[in-house]
């Protein structure tokens, strides 16, 4: 449904129309100007509650990251106290050994590499599935979408078993290996390419003598940057925020996820002398910035990529 | 199709399978097979431990299991209560957004999508310190209107967590059902409106009905992520361990008999079972209200 913004491929567009889904089709729309005054103030209510609903919480960890612990504890929850950020900053980053700084690498290795591998295969996967004709492509098909229903635990705890067998737990492969393979991510790069890699096109290819793995790497990966783009994103966005997985792989701390080691502060709470419930927020809030950065870098991409992934 | 490309693009998908094979199969696979052993102790577990084969044993244990049941039924309580909520808040959202101008429906939609962008961790640490009689806001707050609450009660922890998960899920679910809307034909309304309708009576005679489909796929996705629910309980057990115990929901019982009690095998069956529960209440599910539209 969302497709129209994808099909446009060459960049231009994004220019002209703002990076919103459906915009295309909103011109049809009948002027709301000419409904009910008291209708659309009604609504704009309604709208700022759930505004204010959805923004309540990232304003108080920006407010509780700038305290110390007496004004976490004693001052007015709403509002700023005295400005302890840098303190609480170099906190974070300087507890036990600068961990943190470890923890966010990690993530980023994980969710980085990882992703970039899964959305590669992934992206040829789709292709494969898209345009071809071979025995057992239904199959193929039908595992992906199956996997879906997959509970994690049922993969997560044999996968563990395997995994220590052959000496890859607590290892950043443990992490690295399961992000290859994303049914998702598949199905996402299968939409895609039924969107915007047209048979003609591959025909053509053919018939000036290309091979395949030429037509795949630099015609068909080329038309898919924006379809690729929202893979590598959902998946990216996917391992930043796995919890399941890092729990039960990773055992040292060296190896852990920011997920792992906030969760890790937040069981430490009630035993240890120095202040942890700064230490959590703050981190906490670091760790949504990179998610922030990504998302607003490249909204375009994965609001279509999620309305399309939910609809087809 | 020429016959050497139909195996050319085979080709294509051959890393994909070989790793379905080795990271979806080969441990669903191993994870059934493990399910039908048991670790006994000899004697007085000094002799070392001896794996033997039980068949269906470890199902039947986890059947008859009530720690194991009265997890699955706590969720699907909740679920049944949760997912309803969030998903007519998403809805109204949705019809709010898709009846204001395109510029200001733009903006509202960014401000929603915020907590969606926040990972599922970080979010339940946010609240959780929001609900905390010590440093959240909420207590003083209930103060000031005279409610003695405490998030932590036994009794308060299910709505705790329902929140927690409302706010997360609001404004994905919404985008999904906003798109949806998109998708309903403008002249209707035109129509509609000549007739005579209101705008409510159009929201819910057409664009209520219209969006069927996105209520029902957000509706499935919920559910398959409430049965598997373990990050929100897992940190809510770190600050209120008396309140959340370390069976609380199915997942968490799996976890626990996988790494505390090192009893493998029966978390294995229990995991198995898990997926069953899981791939019929889906199908139920989808049969239900695909039923419900002839």
């Amino acid at each position: 449904m969302a497709l129209t913004e994808n099909r446009k491929e060459n960049g231009t567009e994004t220019a002209a129309v703002p990076p919103r889904g459906g915009a295309v089709r909103r011109i049809t729309r009948p002027d709301p100007a000419a409904r009910s005054r008291g209708g659309q103030r009604f609504l704009l209510v309604g709208l700022v509650l759930a505004s204010a609903y959805s923004l309540f919480p990232v304003y108080w960890l920006l407010v509780a990251a700038t305290k110390d612990r007496v004004g976490l504890y004693q001052s007015n929850g709403l509002w700023f106290s005295d400005f302890h950020l840098w303190e609480n900053l170099h906190q974070v980053f300087t507890y036990e050994g600068g961990i943190f700084l470890r923890w966010t690498a990690n993530s980023f290795l994980y969710a980085g590499v990882g992703s970039l591998g899964g959305t590669l295969i992934a992206l040829a996967t789709g292709y494969g599935l898209a345009r071809f004709e071979f025995p057992g492509r239904g199959v193929v098909f039908a595992a992906v979408v199956g996997s879906f229903l997959i509970p994690i635990a049922l993969l997560t705890l044999p996968l563990y078993l395997l995994f220590s067998a052959i000496g890859l737990v607590d290892t950043p492969w443990a992490m690295l290996i399961p992000c290859l393979i994303n049914p998702f991510s598949v199905y996402l790069a299968k939409v895609y390419t039924e969107a915007t890699v047209p048979f003609e096109l591959l025909e053509a290819a053919r018939i000036d003598g290309a091979g395949e793995l030429r037509i795949f790497f630099s015609i068909v990966l080329r038309m898919m940057t924006t379809g690729g783009a929202t893979v590598f994103l959902l998946a990216f966005v996917n391992t930043w925020n796995a919890f399941f997985l890092p729990l039960t792989m990773l055992r040292g701390e060296e190896n852990w996820t920011l997920n792992l080691g906030l969760y890790n502060w937040t069981g430490k709470r009630l035993e240890s002398g120095i202040d942890v419930t700064s230490l959590v927020l703050t981190g906490a809030l670091l760790s949504i910035i990179p998610m922030a950065i990504m998302m607003v870098a490249m909204r375009r991409y994965w609001r279509s990529g999620v309305t399309l992934g939910a609809l087809k | 199709m020429i016959r050497s490309q139909r195996w050319k693009g085979a080709a294509f998908t051959v890393p994909f399978q070989l790793g379905f094979v080795f990271l979806y199969l080969l441990p669903i696979g191993y994870a059934v097979y493990q399910s039908l052993f048991l670790e006994k102790q000899s004697g007085l577990g000094l002799g070392g431990a001896t794996t033997e084969f039980v068949g269906l044993e470890n199902y039947g244990k986890g059947l008859s299991d009530s720690a194991f049941m009265t997890s699955i039924l706590r969720v699907v309580l909740f679920a049944c209560v949760q997912i309803p909520f969030m998903l007519l808040i998403s809805l109204v959202l949705a019809l709010f957004l898709d009846a204001v101008t395109s510029k200001v429906a733009g903006r509202f939609r960014i401000l929603l999508l915020v907590p969606y962008m926040i990972p599922g961790v970080v979010a339940a640490i946010v609240w959780i310190n929001l609900y905390s009689p010590d440093v959240g806001p909420l207590t003083p707050i209930g103060d000031l209107f005279g409610f003695d609450w405490n998030f932590f009660a036994p009794s308060m922890v299910w709505p705790a967590i329902g929140n927690l998960l409302t706010w997360h899920g609001i404004g994905y679910n919404m985008v999904i059902i906003y798109a949806a809307l998109q998708g309903v034909p403008r002249e209707l309304f035109e129509a509609a409106r000549l007739d005579g309708a209101s705008e409510l009576r159009i929201a819910l005679s057409i664009k209520v009905p219209f969006v069927r489909g996105a209520l029902v796929l957000t509706a499935l996705l919920s559910i398959i992520q409430m049965l598997q629910i373990f990050n929100e309980p897992a940190l809510f057990r770190n600050v209120t361990p008396q309140t959340v115990s370390d069976s609380f929901t199915p997942i968490m019982i799996i976890y626990n008999q996988a790494f505390n009690a090192a009893n493998y095998h029966y978390a294995a069956a229990l995991s198995v079972l898990l997926a069953l529960i899981l791939g019929v209440a889906s199908f139920l599910f989808y049969r239900l209200t695909s039923r419900a539209a002839d």
